[in-house]
């Protein structure tokens, strides 16, 4: 019998960074529409995690996100040990946090460096994304893995922080607060940057409750939510640290928010290596011998806000429903609200400024002409304008 | 307004529209209710309980088509489950999407993943396999077998 294939080549090369697509609608050069369209990578997740066992699905939902690949199995443990009704050990607990902690400083510092990209700083870029380097090495060290640390097990870690690493950890925390004053100096005092970033991409309180967004997108327009405050799971209680908020809603204050919440980061951490030295070593984990019928919703803040799994289990060895809700999918909407109305250099921005995950949901942005609905510029170009604005409004301030 | 106001709020108001609710924890609940009064109930917890609409997951069991609508109330973390029961048949329920964005997305994934129709729905199109996907056949239905031949 022969058989029809459909084999799409497209719409994307390959080489792009992430398959999706922008189509901003423009007038001359503000945009007056968006339209955005996805799936080109759908992957079938939440499908495919019924055919896996409660142990495998970990390693499933960790390959959702290669920047914050952890935030997923937390927030899956969270909400499979609240079916189970159980409390982890303590150190499993600080070992969580740690790992959730590291990712977010990564992940923020990967964050500065694109912001930078974005607007024609390569050196913010260059630097960024050095300073990172030793985090991952920290997690080499810790998990054996730079990302996808494979960590997290229902009832607890599946490896152990050993006292003799906590030293290196320490060395390497306080190298990096160094580099993050530098790096938060070199970002708030610019007034290049401040030219760029403030009053651009501007989402009010109402605007967060509309679409529902979180993370830094909604804290940096003055709404305090955070999981971790909120409904505090893993060992975030048994820590002190505050929840950082701005009340512009602007592209500066979502760096300004990014930034600040990288030392509460390292804060947290070495109050969880001080809680570590506390417990005994080895007890990492409880073992759970089933999954008892019932509804279990877990949340985790992840570096781009909550992430949300609903898991329905019938008591056998798999999920009935497995359902996953990434942070990006509901910032990446706000493009509605920030984007419109803003000149096409200033839209790159405002797109990049909610940190979106498309792994998790291409960077590319196509600008069409609203009337004839001719192509006028590619994601490349517009990146391009993007930094000739910034190199504009430099040499006008030197 | 703390989970149990919310709650108390709602039993006052919707209690003949309210079939169950279940306590699973301080902060977990479900409240399964009918669903033509799901445009009320949300308009309450949006609008006057300040609640904030995480996401929606549909699910196909025996009894129909299922829908949980995920709120949180982030100030007490509570999370509340809407939860209606769908025919088989005739899978359909107003949209949200008039009354806030954050269902708008969602909504469109469970039309086309699922097949249930969201009436009054400002734009139903596909979100994920837009033009490459078979019209009728919803891959997240129990009857779909994964058949690779």
């Amino acid at each position: 019998m022969s058989r029809k294939f459909f084999i799409p080549i497209g719409p994307y090369h390959p080489l792009q960074e992430e398959p999706e697509l922008f189509k901003l609608y423009c007038e001359g050069e503000i945009v007056k529409d968006i339209k955005w369209e996805t799936g080109y990578n759908h992957r079938g997740i939440e499908k495919l995690s019924e055919s896996k066992t409660y142990d495998q699905v970990f390693f499933l939902v960790e390959r959702i996100c290669g920047i914050c690949s952890t935030s997923h199995p937390f927030a899956f443990a969270n909400a499979v040990e609240e079916i189970c009704r159980i409390e982890i050990p303590d150190r499993a607990k600080y070992i969580r946090s740690i790992i959730g902690e590291l990712e977010r400083i990564h992940s923020h510092l990967l964050w500065v460096g694109l912001a930078g990209h974005f607007l024609g700083y390569n050196t913010v870029f260059m630097w960024a994304w050095k300073y990172r380097e030793p985090v991952l090495d920290l997690f080499e060290m810790i998990t054996g893995n730079r990302n996808s640390y494979a960590m997290f097990k229902i009832g607890g870690v599946r490896r152990d922080i050993e006292g003799a690493k906590i030293p290196t950890i320490r060395r390497v925390l306080s190298e990096l607060k160094k580099k993050t004053d530098l790096l938060t100096g070199a970002v708030m005092d610019d007034p290049v940057i401040h030219a760029r970033t403030k009053g651009v991409g501007i989402l009010t309180k109402q605007d967060i409750m509309d679409f529902g967004a979180v993370g830094p997108t909604a804290r940096a327009s003055g709404v305090a939510i955070d999981v971790r405050k909120n409904d505090p799971y893993a060992a975030y209680p048994l820590v002190n640290w505050k929840v950082i908020t701005a009340e512009e809603g602007d592209v500066f204050a979502k760096a300004q928010v990014r930034l600040l919440e990288m030392y509460e980061s390292i804060s947290i951490i070495e109050q969880c290596l001080d809680g570590l030295l506390k417990e005994k070593e080895g007890q990492t984990e409880i073992k759970v011998k089933n999954i008892p019928e019932g509804i279990g919703t877990g949340r985790a803040e992840a570096p781009r806000g909550e992430v949300f799994h609903c898991v329905f289990s019938d008591g056998s060895n798999s999920p009935v429903r497995h359902k996953i809700r990434a942070p990006s999918y509901v910032n990446i909407a706000t493009f509605k609200k920030s984007c419109i109305g803003q000149s096409i250099s200033d839209a790159t921005i405002s797109l990049a400024a909610v940190d979106p995950c498309y792994c998790c949901t291409e960077r590319m942005a196509v600008a069409y002409d609203l009337h004839t609905g001719e192509k006028i510029m590619n994601g490349a170009d517009i990146i391009k304008a993007s930094a000739e604005k910034t190199r504009e409004i430099m040499t006008k301030t030197k | 307004m703390t989970a149990e106001s919310i709650i108390k709020g709602l039993s006052e108001r919707f209690g003949s529209d309210i079939s169950d609710t279940v306590k699973r924890n301080e902060k977990r609940y479900v409240v399964t209710i009918n669903p033509g009064s799901l445009l009320k109930v949300a308009e309450y917890l949006y609008k006057e309980a300040q609640c904030r609409f995480i996401i929606a997951t549909a699910l196909h069991t025996k009894r129909g088509f299922e829908i949980h609508y995920h709120f949180s109330k982030d100030e007490t973390g509570l999370v509340l489950n809407v939860h209606v029961i769908l025919s088989h048949e005739n899978p359909r329920i107003e949209s949200l999407s008039n009354m806030f964005n954050a269902s708008n997305w969602i909504e469109r994934e469970m039309h086309e993943l699922f097949g249930i129709d969201f009436l009054n729905h400002p734009n139903q199109e596909k979100l994920i396999s837009e033009g490459n996907w078979a019209e009728g056949v919803y891959p997240y239905r129990k009857e779909f077998k994964q058949t690779i031949k």
